[in-house]
């Protein structure tokens, strides 16, 4: 890898005035900001009619869905952009995965996957959900690909694509079928508990490989050559 | 809460956020692209706690998971990525594409 040209003092200089600068004027208008409660007043009114009971959930999942639903696409997004792409050939280390790494797969893996579902299922009544969940899934998938145990290897591709479009056509399906009887994502009150954990649940699923597979980088091709990690 | 254990709170605060501080500026400050990407990860573990002391456990969740476990996973993916194949031993020596 080349280095590149050294850069002047001057300009060094200038960015760290600059970046001071803007600081200072960050500092100045968070230290200036009138007292306010922001939403919270809003939130707790209005959490009997959300379905859980954690304001974070009723907020991500039911106020703001519009939000999260995007960013499960953008996610979604991300991982067809990173398939899109040739990447860079990596140097192929000689080791096989040593004895330590393979048995504290075997250990943690699972461990991985029973907590992914207790934040999942958590996430209803405190701090937990399917961005955190779909993260621990997608650690479960990368000790995997680090130990080359591929479970999903099995799978043909399309079905890998299909698990990585989960979340967003659930979201995006349950966004629609609410129309019948309101607006776009406004849940009927007594379904919303239900709706908002199968949203979560496929989101999971869904976060977890697209993260996942980030991690790994290629497009799943064939059978022989794709479907690693979990 | 008693006076000592609100003082060692006010410390714990101090040395995180000077800690915090610290890592950000050797993150971006070393040469070796390995060093920048380990002290990031440790970045995210403390800023996890940072979100702890600010009373947000949903961002601290998300912060350690996806800001320093995942983040850094794809970073060190990244990082032996741009080594390229002429450091077969290089970065991520563990990991196998």
């Amino acid at each position: 890898m080349s280095r590149p040209e050294p850069v002047p003092a001057a300009v060094h200089a200038l960015a760290a005035l600059l970046a001071v600068g803007l600081g200072a004027l960050v500092g100045w208008g968070v230290l200036t900001l009138p007292e306010a409660t922001g939403l919270q007043e809003a939130v707790s009114s209005q959490m009997d009619r959300s379905g859980v009971t954690h304001p974070v959930t009723a907020v991500l999942l039911n106020f703001r869905g519009y939000d999260t639903l995007l960013e499960v696409a953008v996610l979604l997004l991300a991982l067809i952009g990173t398939w899109s792409l040739r990447l860079a050939p990596v140097g192929r280390s000689r080791d096989r995965p040593g004895l330590v790494l393979r048995e504290l797969v075997r250990l943690l893996v699972p461990l991985l996957v029973v907590i992914a579902g207790y934040l999942l299922w958590l996430g209803a009544h405190a701090p937990g959900g399917a961005f955190q969940a779909g993260a621990l899934l997608a650690a479960a998938g990368v000790l995997l690909m680090l130990a080359e145990v591929r479970p999903l290897s099995g799978l043909p591709p399309v079905a890998l694509r299909l698990l990585a479009a989960l979340g967003v056509a659930v979201f995006l399906a349950v966004a629609l079928l609410v129309m019948a009887r309101g607006r776009l994502l406004e849940y009927p009150v007594e379904w919303a508990g239900g709706l908002i954990l199968a949203i979560e649940s496929a989101a999971t699923l869904s976060i977890g490989l697209a993260l996942a597979f980030l991690f790994r980088g290629d497009e799943p091709r064939g059978i022989d050559d794709g479907g690693r990690g979990g | 809460m008693d006076p000592v254990g609100s003082l060692s709170l006010v410390a714990i605060d101090w040395l995180l956020a000077l800690a915090i501080v610290a890592l950000a500026v050797g993150a971006l400050s070393v040469r070796s692209l390995f060093t920048g990407v380990v002290l990031f990860i440790a970045l995210g573990l403390l800023l996890a706690l940072a979100w702890v002391r600010l009373h947000a456990p949903d961002l601290a969740l998300a912060e350690a998971a996806i800001g320093a476990g995942l983040a850094g996973a794809l970073l060190l993916a990244a990082a032996r990525r741009l080594a390229g194949p002429a450091h077969p031993e290089g970065i991520g020596d563990d990991e196998q594409a």
